[in-house]
């Protein structure tokens, strides 16, 4: 059982939750209340990640922040080190992947907010942002939570991009996936096993957490 | 209102989790050496040994000599590279990637094998092979993906010398190098491969199947050459000292390597 790997999975989950939460509450949030033109647009660059091969995906990455291009060189000046082949070359890459699993929950769930309620909340001479805090938050968790959930699981499941711009370093890019790949290729069969179990478990666990969730969700709406 | 309060502790409590596994960024300073597939069980003792003998250590990834030769234009921060052919080597020296030209540190084999209850019988001449080819009996036949590892061209070479290459081509199988090919061809889903003499001799594959060493001459040597990159640090210094030393050399020659100095 590589530990360090499993870690380093559960950091790179950590950080992606973090960076798309506020993502997911403004974009989620903007999507379901406003109409505007080209908004299916968006929609669909937001949903893009999910169809995309993370070939693709991986491939663009490397050409956008590959050494020779401005983000990479930038990036090399001012931390000294590449950001393809590290650990926040992982975290862009898999906020980026993950951008869908994010703000779709969110975005139902701002949905399901009632228009009155909103209403309600200004008349009573709420602010935006109060109006956020005591009123919408409260009611769009389930969705927010399922986004995190979902975004986190997904993150954990990650293989192709983190293949393809990560480079399997232990303790940097070596996420569970990489490790258990790299273990059946050197015949360690046990332990892509374990590992493997591990996953299935942690997985298993955080659907069923979003089922329960989007349950609880459908019950306040009726 | 029940809602407005477990909200904000689930929200704080979710949050608390998340930032909990946000710090350990603690800076892991072991150089990374990136070795050809062939190297990754011989390779992995030598590191072992090396850390029991000078308490210094290296993290050791393994892949296609290819990949990481084009990983490391990219700006992969490896301090050393090892590949499984030399001219990979040449061509970052080229560039000015590496710090010298490197030394050449084993010359590899390529081997038939074939998993325990196959109907193949490994042969040098390969005779068995292109015959149950014939035949039509082979369904699946394992080798690295030509197009970037070492290990992978030479069995197509050898192959092309059998004259079978051609006839081989619907049921090949291509392994992304060479260790996964080693995989594919003894896991008992294909009836053989071409795979590194220093894989089919590692404990973990010999007792999955036989092999025969393919004549050296069908294919151009497998000269395996070391080198240092500019960025490299004393650890990997050490470690490349290492590599030339007879604990280390010992180790190779057990894996079917031939150390330069006695071709």
């Amino acid at each position: 059982m590589d530990w360090t790997a499993l870690w380093l999975s559960m950091r790179l989950a950590g950080w992606t939750v973090a960076v798309l939460l506020p993502v997911a509450v403004l974009m989620g949030r903007f999507l379901a209340y406003r109409s505007f033109g080209g908004k299916g647009l968006v929609e669909a660059l937001v949903m893009l990640p999910l169809v995309l091969p993370p070939t693709v995906f991986g491939f663009y990455l490397l050409v956008a922040f590959g050494r020779n291009s401005p983000v990479g060189g930038l990036w090399q000046n001012l931390f000294g080190h590449q950001l393809v082949f590290s650990f926040e070359g992982l975290v862009v890459a898999s906020v980026i992947f993950n951008l869908p699993f994010a703000i779709q929950p969110a975005q139902r769930g701002f949905e399901a907010i009632p228009a009155e309620v909103r209403e309600a909340a200004s008349c009573c001479g709420m602010s935006p942002l109060a109006s956020l805090w005591k009123v919408e938050l409260p009611l769009a968790w389930p969705g927010l939570m399922t986004a995190m959930v979902l975004t986190f699981a997904h993150t954990l499941g990650e293989f192709g991009i983190v293949l393809m711009v990560g480079g399997s370093i232990p303790g940097e890019t070596r996420t569970i996936a990489i490790a258990i790949y790299d273990r059946v290729q050197a015949f360690d069969g046990q332990a892509a096993a374990i590992m493997s179990a591990v996953l299935v478990a942690i997985s298993l666990f955080t659907i069923a957490l979003t089922y329960w969730l989007s349950a609880r969700m459908g019950r306040r709406l009726s | 209102m029940q809602t407005n309060r477990s909200m904000p502790v689930l929200l704080a409590r979710f949050a608390a989790l998340v930032l909990g596994a946000l710090p350990a960024m603690a800076q892991d300073d072991r150089p990374v050496v990136a070795a050809a597939s062939d190297l990754h069980f011989a390779v992995a003792e030598i590191a072992e040994a090396f850390s029991v003998e000078t308490s210094m250590q290296v993290r050791l990834i393994f892949g296609s000599t290819g990949n990481f030769s084009r990983q490391i234009r990219e700006g992969a921060p490896f301090e050393m590279y090892m590949a499984a052919d030399e001219s990979f080597v040449a061509g970052l020296h080229a560039e000015g990637l590496t710090r010298d030209e490197g030394d050449l540190y084993a010359l590899g084999r390529v081997v038939l094998v074939a998993p325990n209850g196959s109907s193949l019988t490994p042969d040098e001449s390969l005779d068995n092979l292109a015959q149950m080819l014939a035949e039509g009996t082979i369904t699946r036949f394992a080798i690295a993906n030509p197009d970037h590892a070492p290990y992978g061209m030479r069995a197509m070479e050898s192959l092309i010398t059998k004259g079978i290459w051609d006839d081989l081509q619907p049921v090949m199988v291509l392994g992304e190098n060479v260790s996964q090919a080693a995989q594919f061809a003894l896991s008992g889903n294909a009836e053989g491969g071409i795979i590194a003499y220093s894989l089919a001799l590692a404990p973990e594959a010999s007792t999955r199947g036989t092999y025969a060493l393919i004549p050296e001459d069908w294919h151009e040597p497998l000269r395996q050459r070391m080198v240092l990159m500019n960025g490299a640090g004393e650890v990997a210094e050490a470690f490349y000292a290492y590599m030339q030393e007879p604990t280390a050399r010992e180790i190779m020659e057990r894996y079917g390597f031939v150390l330069p100095e006695n071709e």
